[in-house]
Parts: structure tokens; C-alpha cells; sequence
């Protein structure tokens, strides 16, 4: 029953996007330009989170760490 | 005049106290710059002009609303150039009507906004309007079932026809759009006796016994001492406005007033100024502007200064606020154009319109307007006033003069609507239609409030639009109302702000209450499935608790 009740919560989910994009409206062709569109960006915001957001953070954490403890003086590899 | 306090909305100790103290305010004791210097009921100020409370709301939908109707224009725009660009380059066949070639170097005539939307936006949802009917525009309706091959560019009809569809888009306020027999017996005789064409305008030949018949009944029914009739209703304001005023005269006219009456004040050549919707601040200031400087460049006075109202509005189902109106153009000696074609025979205790709604007497109106088509189940408009006035329109009227006059079974059932009304046919059918129309409207609103939607308007006007703000929610609106055997109206950019889309529901006293069950029903569910319910005022949390504490006169 709860998978259900997602499936049909996930597909409402997805009329309201329709809904409000206005894809809703659309010839087939063009909902597939405009999702592949919205995918391809999706995509794109994903991978460069992935690829850059843990690095920021491991700096970050590495700078606050260096600001309060002083205690990474001889790390050479943290350059920024 | 019927006494107000027969049907009240439920305030009737409220009521008695103001109906005391009303009568010795009309008396003129009271005007001293226009502020009643009267008892103060609850705080209002103004309070002692309104007998009985005015409640209108226009509710602005959150801020997340706005930025997902901006969105959703958005895209729609871009896929519109996207299209146009298709079209510009040969990728696409071209469907709708674009310039010729040897025409290329002239100047465009389909690149503006309105052509760029009907386009690429309008042409999207098309068919959800122009709906073929095939039955008389009762409760119910038979709808001619259309599908479409080519995404609504062309549309063909399958044959079948899809019964008893529930009408919520008719002005049908009174239910006279009716093809009982019975009813409709001394039509069938004038139809046997008159024919149906005229074949010539008032001034020459056109001028019939049923028409004298017809405007001393409206005269009386008004209360007023002439009116004239006309054939046809947007006729009325458009060609009658430019014989009332001319160049040197000003009009002030309301915002959201109606096309014909904003063609007319056009075709007159009169200076307009517009001033916000029933703000009357707005009104007072430009009045009072008018009279200081006068015409713009002689700063000579105006030779006449008009106000232009409608008694319902039909887009907002907001009511015209009569009594402060009255009090300033009293004040500041101007005259009074009260269009009432949506509220004739809608409002009022006995169906006299906006004048008795507020228990005003018609004499405070210069010129009362008001339409046939709505609530008597017919066509054409009057105009009614004193008698000097309408005598002044005999004969300098557009109308009168060129349009040919209305023909005489449509005028005799004008007649016997308005005699049922009035209950002049022995009956207390008319009265009944009136009271009958004020419950369902009154049902209708409150449900619509305690599910959670946002309405415009005011309480007791049968006009009730309900707001979609989305473009993409009108065309999914419309078709899964129809689907479930509901026909809706839902209306759009041009006639209504872009970002405020709606769904207009005209309430008639011909609904039962089970048809508006099932309409409030699909509403419901329909609301949850779009998310419609933006309201953050809603009072469904405790149905139980206002069941007790509500004075509604239900039978």
C-alpha cells in the first residue's frame, strides 16, 4: 500500500510540474526537447557538485581547523 | 420599493437599527463635506451609507504563485519564439494568417504582443472556447463533441453529442432560458401574429405596440418615469454614450468598466479619465481635479462631467459601491451612468438591480442602462430616466435613428419575464427565482470559501470567478470539468490581467441543489488533483463549529 500511494504521490508530483512549466501544453516533440533540455542540465549541476562541492569542502573544513587550532602548520599540500 | 429586510443575509437586529437611523440620514441632515457626522456601527466609516454589511474579497494568492505563473509564461514564450522561428524559416508549415510576399518590406502586422500570444499561447488551449451548443442554455445543455488532428489548429465534428452537461457559464440568473410550454405560450401567439423580422428602425416603421408596451412596463418595473429599448445590448452603451456626451465634456470612467461602454465614451470624443476600480478616493480625486482646472488647455469649465459604472462587474463579480457614488456626484454635481446588465433582476430583495440592493431611490441615478440578455432570457438593452432624457435619445440616438428595433417575440418575452418578476402573472413564481438565485448563490460562495479556493467578489453576486493564475492549469481546468459533464468558462490574457486567469461560474436560480452539489464535488477533487486551493483564509478546519453560529434563512 505505501508503494501505492508513493507511485501516485511521485505521478501528482509530476502533473504539477507539467502544470507549471507549462509542458502540459506541449506538442510531444517539444516536451522532449524541453526535458531533455531540463535533464541535460540536471545532469550537468549534479556531476559539478560531485566533482567540486567535496573538495570545497574538505578545504574549508581544513581552513576553519588551521584558523582555530594551528595545528596543521607543516601541511604543505593545503594552498589557497 | 419592497421592503429590504424581507431577505436580509442573516444581520436583522443589525439591519433594523441602520433602516431607523437611515431615514433621517436621507432626510439631508447630514451632508457637511460628505462625511456623515451619524452614529459610527462597528467602527465603519461609511457604515451609515451601507444598510447592510458589503464584503468583498480580493485575496492575493501567496508569493510562490506568482513566480510559478511567471515560469510557466516563460517557457511559453521561449517555445513561442522557438516556433515562430520554425515557421520564419520554412521548418513548419504555417497555419495562421501572415503577411503576403510581395508585402515583406511593409510594415508588420502580426509581430505585436496580442498576435505573438494567440499564436503561440491561445492556440494551445482553443478548445476550451467556442464550443458549439445545441440546446436551449438552461441548467443543463447538450454540447456537439469536437476533436481536433492537428493540435487545435482545425477541428471536426464527430456527430455525437454529449448530453445534459451542467452549465455554470450562462447568464442565465433568473432561468428564464427555458422551452417550457406553458411558458412560452404568448410568445408562440406573438410569434404567430407579428412574424419575426421588423424590416425597419424605430423613426420610420419600426415602432410596434409590443415596443410601447414593453418600455412602460420597464419604466414601471425601474421605477423610473420613461425608458427606451433597444435591439441589442452592446449597442445600447455604444451608441447611446456619444449622443449623451461630446467634445468638452469629461468621463470618468471605472477601470474595469466593459467594452461597449469604453467604445462608447471612445466613439463621443469626450475626454476620459479612468480611475481605479470602485476606489472611490480615486473617483473624488479627479473630480476634484476636474473642477479646479477645468479643460486641459482653456481651463474653461467641463460642460459635463459623466461617471461611468456597471452595477456587477462581470469579470470580478465585484458590486459598484452605489451609495458613496450617489453622495459625490451629488457633492461635486455630476451625472450618474449606471450600467447594470449584469445585475438586473440578479440582485436586490424583488430583482430591481443595484438601486434596490442598496435601498437607494432610483432617482438618484441619471441614467439607468441595463441589458435583456441576462436575467429575462431574451436580447437587447434600455435605457431608462427621466422623461426629458429619454425623449432627448428618441430622437438623437444612433440606435433609434439607424438600427433596426427589436423584434416582437423576443419583446414579449421580455414581457411576461419581467411580468413573472414583478408578479403581475398572479404568481409569486418571480419573487421565488429571486430568492431562489440568492440562496444558491450565497451556498455556492460559501462552500467555494470553506474548501480553500480564492473568489473574487462580493458575497452576493451571482458571478463567481474562481482564480487559476497558471496558464497551464486553464486548458487542464476546462477539459477535466468536461469530462466530468460540467461546461465551465475560464477566461484569459486579454480580458482579465495576464497573470490573473480564472474560471468564471455564473450562478442561476434554475440550479437545484443537487446539480451544485455535484459541481462543488468535481470542484473538490479537481482542486486537490490541480492544487487550486491557494486560500489561506479557509475555514474548513472546523465545519462543525460554523454550522451552529451561521443566521442563513435555509428552508
Amino acid at each position: 500500500m505505501d508503494i501505492k500511494s508513493m507511485k501516485n504521490y511521485l505521478y501528482w508530483l509530476y502533473c504539477q510540474f507539467e502544470l507549471i512549466t507549462c509542458s502540459y501544453l506541449m506538442e510531444p516533440w517539444e516536451k522532449l526537447l524541453f526535458y531533455t533540455f531540463n535533464i541535460t542540465m540536471l545532469v550537468m549541476v549534479l556531476y559539478t557538485a560531485y566533482i567540486f562541492v567535496s573538495v570545497h569542502i574538505s578545504t574549508a573544513f581544513q581552513f576553519f581547523l588551521h584558523l582555530l587550532g594551528n595545528q596543521h602548520e607543516n601541511t604543505v599540500s593545503v594552498v589557497k | 420599493m419592497a421592503n429590504p429586510s424581507a431577505v436580509c443575509n442573516g444581520h436583522l437586529h443589525h439591519h433594523h437599527h441602520h433602516q431607523k437611523q437611515n431615514n433621517i440620514l436621507k432626510s439631508g441632515i447630514y451632508k457637511k463635506n460628505g462625511i456623515t457626522k451619524g452614529i459610527k456601527k462597528n467602527g465603519i466609516s461609511n457604515g451609515t451609507l451601507y444598510k447592510k454589511k458589503f464584503v468583498e474579497h480580493f485575496e492575493q494568492a501567496p508569493m510562490y504563485v506568482a513566480v510559478f505563473t511567471f515560469l510557466g509564461f516563460g517557457v511559453g514564450t521561449i517555445f513561442g519564439y522557438l516556433r515562430d522561428f520554425m515557421r520564419a524559416w520554412g521548418l513548419e508549415k504555417r497555419n495562421i494568417a501572415t503577411e503576403r510576399e510581395q508585402q515583406k518590406d511593409f510594415v508588420p502586422l502580426y509581430q505585436d504582443f496580442e498576435n505573438f500570444y494567440t499564436r503561440n499561447l491561445y492556440m494551445r488551449i482553443r478548445d476550451n472556447w467556442n464550443r458549439p451548443i445545441c440546446s436551449v442554455p438552461g441548467p443543463q445543455f447538450d454540447l456537439m463533441e469536437r476533436v481536433t488532428d492537428d493540435y487545435n489548429w482545425t477541428f471536426r465534428f464527430t456527430g455525437r453529442i454529449i448530453k445534459n452537461v451542467i452549465n455554470m457559464g450562462s447568464y442565465n440568473y433568473l432561468g428564464f432560458a427555458e422551452t417550457d410550454v406553458n411558458a412560452l405560450k404568448t410568445v408562440t401567439i406573438e410569434l404567430q401574429k407579428y412574424g419575426t423580422g421588423i424590416c425597419s428602425t424605430r423613426q420610420e416603421m419600426g415602432t410596434l405596440d409590443k415596443h410601447v408596451e414593453l418600455e412602460k412596463l420597464v419604466a414601471k418595473f425601474l421605477g423610473v418615469e420613461d425608458a427606451m429599448v433597444f435591439g441589442m445590448g452592446f449597442a445600447t452603451n455604444s451608441m447611446n454614450i456619444p449622443a449623451l456626451v461630446g467634445k468638452g465634456c469629461l468621463i470618468l470612467s471605472d477601470e474595469l468598466n466593459h467594452t461597449s461602454l469604453v467604445l462608447g465614451a471612445r466613439l463621443s470624443g469626450a475626454t476620459i479619465r479612468i480611475f481605479k476600480h470602485n476606489n472611490i478616493q480615486s473617483l473624488e480625486k479627479l473630480l476634484r481635479d476636474a473642477i479646479i482646472y477645468g479643460q486641459p488647455r482653456s481651463r474653461r469649465a467641463w460642460r459635463k462631467i459623466i461617471i461611468l459604472v456597471e452595477g456587477i462587474y462581470s469579470m470580478e463579480g465585484s458590486i459598484v459601491r452605489l451609495p458613496e457614488i450617489v453622495s459625490l456626484k451629488k457633492k461635486y454635481k455630476a451625472y450618474l451612468y449606471l450600467d447594470e446588465a449584469h445585475s438586473i433582476g440578479a440582485v436586490g430583495a424583488t430583482g430591481r438591480g443595484v438601486v434596490e440592493y442598496f435601498g437607494m431611490s432610483p432617482d438618484d441615478v441619471d441614467v439607468l442602462m441595463g441589458t435583456f440578455t441576462k436575467s429575462f432570457g431574451a436580447a437587447g438593452g434600455y435605457i431608462a430616466g427621466k422623461k426629458d432624457l429619454v425623449d432627448f435619445l428618441r430622437t438623437h440616438s444612433h440606435s433609434a435613428v439607424y438600427a433596426t428595433s427589436m423584434c416582437p417575440p423576443v419583446a414579449e418575452q421580455i414581457i411576461r419575464a419581467m411580468k413573472c418578476v414583478m408578479g403581475l402573472d398572479g404568481t409569486t413564481q418571480g419573487l421565488q427565482r429571486v430568492r431562489q438565485l440568492g440562496k444558491n448563490t450565497r451556498y455556492f460562495r460559501r462552500r467555494l470559501h470553506e474548501m480553500g479556493f480564492i473568489i473574487y467578489g462580493n458575497d452576493d453576486s451571482p458571478v463567481v470567478p474562481l482564480l487559476l493564475y497558471m496558464p497551464g492549469k486553464i486548458g487542464a481546468f476546462a477539459r477535466r470539468m468536461l469530462e466530468k459533464n460540467i461546461g465551465v468558462v475560464v477566461v484569459g490574457f486579454p480580458a482579465t490581467p495576464i497573470t490573473e486567469s480564472r474560471a468564471r461560474f455564473c450562478v442561476s436560480a434554475a440550479h437545484t441543489r443537487e446539480m451544485l452539489d455535484t459541481v462543488l464535488n468535481a470542484l473538490d477533487e479537481l482542486g486537490d488533483f490541480l492544487h487550486l486551493k491557494y486560500s489561506r483564509y479557509s475555514k474548513s478546519s472546523h465545519p462543525e463549529l460554523y454550522e451552529e453560529t451561521r443566521l442563513e434563512l435555509e428552508d
